[in-house]
């Protein structure tokens, strides 16, 4: 599962470029100015003790958080806030710590949700399911079947999710998420709860979406050696502040980091 | 044995997506309708087609209304009996104001009117859920009725303060008024119940039905992948309230022949709600079999104790029957809290494998 070091990787220019964020529930800073940048088709771990602001990170980005301080510059256009709509609109799309999947809708239907965007006919012609419409719910059906097929979850198109076990619904809610072609994916704790099986199949869909499709992937992981295994560049973050960027070598290699994750106290 | 898809191969995604994938199950639907527009007329006299099969039928139309909001949106509404009356008093309105508009032209205008009403009174389902949701719709039911009643230029300053159906055609045949038979009244009610079917059954498994589930099952998730709560919710109740309004129309000028609010009250609100929990929450085909249950059933039990030559005195035996219908209703939820759609939905499992169940 390692990543084959030979390869050449083509990252390109910055496509997202965090400066200076900041945000406070009560007295709890869960981020204190960070900054960072992702560049395309780059895979970068953000990682950090429990509780250290990485998923309140990837809200801040795709718009469900809205930071007190500091910008945001996607593609090039900054932003203070927006509509936590909108960030699917700009093309990005995630995955939650905690499932967020359509229980009570098929595995078939929860992937077909990640397409709604793309989707246009009006009301009439969904009425009538016909013409236009169903010319349209094929196109679609048929590349939401292209992903079903890419993550091997053929047999379970007509379950509903809610009968899932965790790692079948994991792979689900990373397929409605490519549904929607992002250009940028993000990952909260992708692997958590998996057996090592689990885990290397989940790292080799990562890496083949980042090839194949070109998705730029933020993902949040506390195993380390997948984040050593899969990842460009790491960010570090600890009780809301980072204390470290870098490749996974040098991240590895910071004091800073050893300290966060040994425990020693902060004073 | 009969029961099975073996042999009937997928070969395209848009056969896999039909309806009714089964062959049995669409000879079984065609031969319902056939049954339905041929023989039904025509064996049921006016008393059962009055009393029994065209309330029925006005009713499922508005539980498969309420389904699209409640079942498949997740917005509870106890608003139904008023989005009725706005479609009932809207088409009279609008028939009286101008009666040389098709009739049916006007009813569909009166749905859009309930759907402009539903939309008003939806818009707290923005900010508030579930029983909240509930009492705000409330809030609808009880204003509109009082305006209805309190605000002459609603029933044309009628001195009994009712609407009452005047006499329309359509195709040269009289379809409302007391010279309408029983007979095209059904037909009427029929076409309008079977068309929206179709169309609310097509809804819901395209684009816009699975927002509306994803609202339901996840309303944070849903908005982050795109779908803007507020116009999917919005939708939701202008649909369902079109349905609703739909359904008023019929009951006044296809049933009842002429009404006050009270024909509305929340008592129907109420009963349509029934209608689609016990039928099944997300399943057209359950709101029907729920609307069936809900008013066949009582006209079975109160028609009984004659059946089997029990004499009993009339205010004993309605007792009597909410008593048992009541415990029906418990009972049923009991067993199936998913209502009807999933009883039906095992009992055509347990058929696909009669008779080696291994
Ligand atoms: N919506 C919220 N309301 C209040 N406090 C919050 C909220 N979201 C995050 N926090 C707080 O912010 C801090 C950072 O939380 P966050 O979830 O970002 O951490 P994390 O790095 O993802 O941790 P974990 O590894 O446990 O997932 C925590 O102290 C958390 O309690
Ligand atoms: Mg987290």
């Amino acid at each position: 599962m390692a990543q084959d070091m030979t390869k050449p990787r083509n990252i390109g220019d910055v496509l997202l470029n965090v400066e200076n964020i900041s945000i406070a529930f009560g007295g709890v800073k869960a981020l204190d100015g960070v900054s960072f940048d992702v560049r395309e088709h780059e895979i970068l771990a953000i990682i950090g003790p429990n509780g250290a602001g990485k998923s309140s990170m990837l809200n801040c980005i795709n718009g469900f958080y809205h930071p007190q301080d500091g910008i945001i510059t996607f593609k090039g256009t900054p932003r203070q806030r927006m509509q936590t709509h909108e960030a699917a609109a700009q093309g990005i799309a995630r995955t939650f710590q905690n499932i967020a999947l359509f229980k009570g809708m098929s595995t078939l239907d929860n992937i077909m949700t990640g397409r709604n965007l793309k989707m246009k006919k009006n009301l009439l012609w969904q009425a009538l399911y016909f013409g236009p419409a169903l010319t349209e719910e094929l196109e679609h059906r048929a590349k939401v079947e292209e992903i079903i097929d890419f993550l091997e979850i053929e047999a379970i198109r007509k379950t509903p999710v809610g009968k899932l076990p965790y790692g079948l619904q994991k792979r689900v809610e990373l397929g409605r998420a490519l549904a929607a072609e992002p250009d940028l994916l993000l990952l909260d704790e992708p692997m958590a709860g998996m057996n090592h099986e689990e885990k290397e199949d989940m790292c080799r869909y990562i890496l083949d979406v980042n090839d194949e499709f070109g998705a730029t992937i933020v993902l949040i992981e506390h195993d380390m050696s997948v984040v050593m295994d899969i990842s460009d560049r790491v960010v570090v973050l600890d009780y809301g502040r980072k204390i470290a960027a870098g490749t996974p070598d040098e991240v590895r290699a910071n004091q800073d980091v050893i300290d966060a994750y040994l425990g020693v106290s902060h004073d | 044995m009969f029961y099975r898809e073996s042999g009937q191969f997928k070969t395209s995604y848009q056969k896999d997506q039909q309806v009714f994938p089964i062959a049995q199950d669409r000879i079984f639907i065609a031969l319902l309708l056939v049954v339905a527009f041929a023989v039904v007329p025509f064996v049921a006299d006016e008393y059962w087609l009055q009393a029994v099969i065209i309330p029925f039928l006005i009713f499922s139309l508005a539980a498969v209304g309420l389904n699209l909001l409640t079942g498949y949106a997740g917005q509870v509404s106890l608003g139904t009996g008023a989005f009725m009356a706005v479609g009932a008093y809207a088409t009279y309105k609008i028939t009286t104001a101008f009666p040389e508009i098709n009739i049916v032209i006007v009813f569909l205008m009166s749905g859009m009117v309930a759907a402009g009403v539903g939309i008003v009174f939806g818009l707290p389902s923005l900010r508030i859920k579930g029983f909240y949701l509930a009492v705000a719709t409330l809030a609808a039911q009880f204003f509109i009725l009082w305006l209805f009643n309190k605000v002459g230029w609603f029933f044309n300053d009628s001195p009994s303060g009712t609407i009452t159906a005047p006499p329309r055609t359509l195709f040269g045949i009289m379809i409302s008024g007391p010279e309408a038979t029983a007979e095209v009244r059904y037909f009427v009610s029929l076409t309008f119940l079977v068309v929206f079917t179709v169309i609310a059954k097509n809804i819901v498994r395209g684009r816009i039905g699975r927002s509306w589930m994803a609202i339901r099952d996840m309303d944070i998730a849903a908005e982050i992948i795109g779908i803007q709560p507020l116009k999917t919710k919005l939708m939701a109740f202008a649909i369902s309230s079109f349905y609703c309004g739909l359904a008023g129309a019929l009951s006044v000028f296809a049933w009842l022949g002429g009404a006050e609010t009270e024909a509305f009250s929340i008592a129907i609100s109420f009963q349509v709600l029934f209608m689609i929990i016990i039928g099944g929450l997300g399943s057209i085909m359950g709101s029907i079999m729920g609307a069936a249950f809900i008013t066949l059933v009582p006209i079975f039990l109160t028609n009984m104790p004659a059946m089997f030559g029990i004499p009993m005195a009339t205010d004993l035996s309605k007792h009597i029957e909410e008593i048992v219908f009541g415990g029906l209703i418990v009972f049923l939820l009991i067993v199936e809290p998913h209502g009807f759609a999933r009883l039906w939905q095992i009992g055509k499992e347990k058929l696909r494998q009669w008779p080696f169940p291994y």
